[in-house]
């Protein structure tokens, strides 16, 4: 049940709970109600029997001083005569005590006899009688026991101080009970009649206030390990804590896709760096013996016999080597060269070189160069990246290759596009590595070392392809002009 | 009660005709009567019928007069306030020097009654005024034959005196209202008219069934109509015709019904000679 009321959804535990209120806020009111009307019912009857109790009283000293029972008992009886008097205020038994305590006449004569002692009687007497022959309380006083189903008010007959007797009024306390009985049952009606208003009221309150909590909840739920792609949360737009909530998801689920992004990418960059260190640390492990093999081929072509065999085999050796160490130079990317800044011509350098190319495929090369003056960065870095990404837009073009180059305040960037068959979005991640399989020409060094170099310049490369276009950019930060 | 009846009494007075209001004053004629619970006399309808048939059979204003006890009556009329009055025979007997006898009811055809000692009809062991010691004991008036010089004979008669026989005793002032505490068992006994319990078992059943009438008197003389000794003759005569005549026209029958008498009797002195000699011994008891 606790599991229950817990996990039960808050669509529903809304307006329960507002019935609970309602309901325990109409208790409470009513409660108050009953309360102050016992108060007020017992008030009016002790003042009424008061009242009345003084009057008989002031009658009663006369016959009491005349010993006049009959005429006593006509007047304590006469409350009892008028059928209009408010029956809930008339007293359940009228006694008239002596000085003794002694039942003088009583309206119920069977029951308390004259003469006869109240408290003998009727334990509950007891006390009232001990008031009633304590000649110094001379006030009207109320005796209240609680495990009593009556309520007593004493008043005493007094004459010239003397007191004569007691005056003892015996109210059940069951006259209450009708009057409460009533306000409760209004009570309990009013309450079902506001219960039944407010219960659609609250149900649709409560709909409406679970809604976005319910849609953000549902929306929540759909996060596992990753982001789905086709998320798409309707989420509500106010400003209150729900909408907070529902805004700072959706900023956290939009952090959480640009992180995954980023892992990828970060992946995709330590990959390409380890393939780096481990092609590097090889090239060099070949290099060294490489120079020297060739060495020892120069050496013996200029010093060694003429036989036209063993030339023809060294020529096959040292042509097989300048293979190997064209290869292994182009794995180690040569960064220690000669710094001249980039200039324009640079860039129009290799429009020049590529022009051939792009010709005999017949493409259209659109070219815009938006440099004017030399920037800060190494020339021939730069002119090889864009010689790489020119060469490969031709390889892959069918009918266009698009190039741009501009600068703004902060970076140098080269834009190379092509209208050829678009990358595939799994292909993508294995592009820059070294021997890829997507090349399907050339030594499948070239983006792997267009991105080796870009990343010395601490440059990006991004690529962006679809059907129709296919889109190299490479983002050179321009070093501080000091 | 007294305040009920006096307050009627003035009511009365309130409604007499101006002419006769005029006439009280110029030439102080009316005859004053005075009434006491010897009857159901808290009738003001019924009396003041009575009183306006005494005015017109007189043809002289009639003025009702009532008081709480007989006491009082019997001072008025020694005082010569009243002309005459409807008393018991014990208050006859002893101031009997100074009143006449005017006239004697008769009750079921005869001068006399009887006083009737009752108990509460729940109570069915009381054979007896003996079975009535240590009880509380309702008595009509100190001046009542039947609702008290009876009772005192008869508890002389065997020794005893009523403070010490009953544990308390108490006077209503009437014999209706002897029957009303007897009924509600306020007094488990009670002395009262023979003629009243038998009226009110008439004219108030339910009353008189919640008591039941243990003992029964001997008959005495029915309580007379006396008058003052020092009543003009022409007017005691005139008084006592009209009495006696009620039981021959229909009007003063249907009067005399309403009373549940057959009539008056101008009645004797001897009538009273039983209460007078009970009077006598009461007194004289060690």
């Amino acid at each position: 049940m606790k599991h229950f009321m817990r996990d039960l959804s808050l669509r529903y535990k809304i307006p329960l709970r507002v019935l609970v209120l309602a309901s325990i806020t109409a208790i409470l009111v009513t409660a108050s109600i009953l309360f102050r009307v016992y108060d007020e019912t017992r008030n009016d009857l002790l003042r009424h029997a008061e009242s009345m109790g003084r009057l008989l009283a002031n009658t009663l000293v006369g016959p009491i001083t005349h010993d006049d029972v009959w005429r006593a008992y006509e007047i304590i009886n006469s409350p009892f005569q008028g059928g209009s008097l408010d029956q809930t205020q008339i007293a359940e038994t009228i006694l008239l005590l002596d000085t003794r305590g002694q039942v003088f006449v009583s309206t119920q004569p069977t029951q308390y006899p004259m003469l006869s002692e109240p408290g003998r009687l009727d334990p509950e007497y007891a006390a009232i009688v001990d008031l009633a022959t304590d000649r110094n309380d001379v006030k009207p006083s109320v005796v209240d026991p609680s495990d009593s189903s009556r309520l007593f008010v004493t008043i005493p007959v007094i004459s010239e101080g003397a007191r004569l007797g007691t005056l003892v009024m015996s109210y059940p306390k069951s006259l209450f009970m009708p009057r409460f009985v009533d306000i409760a049952q209004r009570a309990a009606l009013m309450t079902l009649l506001a219960l039944a208003v407010l219960l659609p009221i609250a149900w649709y309150w409560g709909h409406r206030m679970a809604k976005p909590l319910v849609r953000l909840a549902g929306c929540m739920d759909q996060i596992g390990p990753s982001v789905p792609e086709n998320l798409h949360c309707d989420l509500s737009e106010s400003h209150d804590e729900i909408g907070r909530a529902g805004t700072a998801f959706k900023r956290m689920l939009k952090e959480l896709k640009e992180k995954e992004q980023l892992e990828q990418e970060i992946m995709a960059s330590e990959r390409l760096a380890a393939v780096g260190r481990l092609s590097a640390g090889i090239a060099h492990e070949i290099n060294n013996p490489l120079g020297g093999m060739l060495n020892a081929i120069n050496t013996f072509k200029r010093h060694g016999p003429d036989d036209p065999r063993t030339l023809k085999t060294l020529a096959l050796l040292e042509r097989g080597l300048t293979q190997i160490k064209d290869t292994v130079a182009a794995l180690l990317v040569e960064t220690k060269v000669e710094i001249h800044p980039l200039s324009r011509r640079d860039i129009e350098d290799t429009r020049t070189l590529v022009t051939a190319e792009a010709a005999e495929k017949r493409l259209e090369l659109i070219w815009e160069n938006d440099i004017t003056e030399d920037l800060p960065l190494p020339s021939t870095l730069v002119r090889q990246i864009l010689l790489n990404l020119l060469l490969n837009a031709i390889r892959a073009a069918d009918k266009r290759v698009e190039c741009q180059v501009y600068r703004d305040s902060r970076s140098f960037t080269l834009v190379v596009k092509n209208d050829g068959t678009h990358i595939e979005d799994e292909d993508m991640a294995y592009l820059f590595e070294p021997f890829s399989r997507l090349s399907r020409n050339g030594h499948g060094l070239g983006l792997w070392v267009t991105y080796q170099m870009a990343r010395q310049l601490n440059g990006g490369i991004v690529v962006e392809s679809e059907p129709g276009e296919t889109r190299f950019s490479v983002a050179l930060p321009l070093q501080e002009e000091a | 009660m007294t305040r009920r009846r006096f307050c009627a009494t003035l009511a009365l007075c309130g409604l007499a005709p101006g002419a006769i209001a005029t006439a009280l004053a110029s030439e102080g004629h009316e005859l004053r009567l005075g009434l006491t619970p010897v009857f159901l006399d808290d009738q003001s309808i019924f009396l003041e019928a009575w009183r306006t048939y005494l005015t017109a059979r007189l043809q002289r204003p009639v003025v009702f007069v009532q008081r709480g006890s007989y006491r009082e009556i019997v001072d008025l009329l020694n005082q010569g306030q009243l002309d005459a009055a409807w008393l018991c025979g014990f208050p006859f007997v002893r101031h009997e020097r100074r009143l006449r006898l005017l006239a004697v009811p008769l009750f079921q055809g005869r001068p006399l009654y009887r006083s009737y000692l009752i108990v509460p009809a729940g109570d069915t062991h009381t054979k007896s005024l003996l079975d009535l010691r240590g009880k509380v004991f309702a008595y009509s008036d100190p001046d009542s034959n039947s609702g008290f010089l009876y009772t005192q004979f008869a508890l002389a008669k065997i020794r005893e005196r009523s403070e010490v026989f009953f544990a308390r005793t108490f006077y209503t002032w009437s014999h209706r209202k002897v029957v009303e505490a007897v009924a509600v068992e306020l007094a488990q006994g009670g002395a009262v008219d023979g003629y009243v319990w038998e009226t009110l078992q008439r004219s108030h059943p339910q009353l008189a069934a919640r008591t039941r009438v243990v003992e029964q008197s001997p008959e005495f003389g029915f309580p007379p109509f006396v008058a003052r000794s020092t009543l003009p003759a022409g007017d005691f005569k005139a008084l006592q015709d009209v009495l006696v005549a009620m039981r021959n026209d229909r009007e003063g029958k249907k009067l005399l019904g309403q009373l549940n008498l057959d009539g008056f009797t101008p009645g004797e002195r001897k009538l009273y000679d039983g209460i007078a000699s009970m009077a006598e011994k009461v007194a004289n008891r060690p």
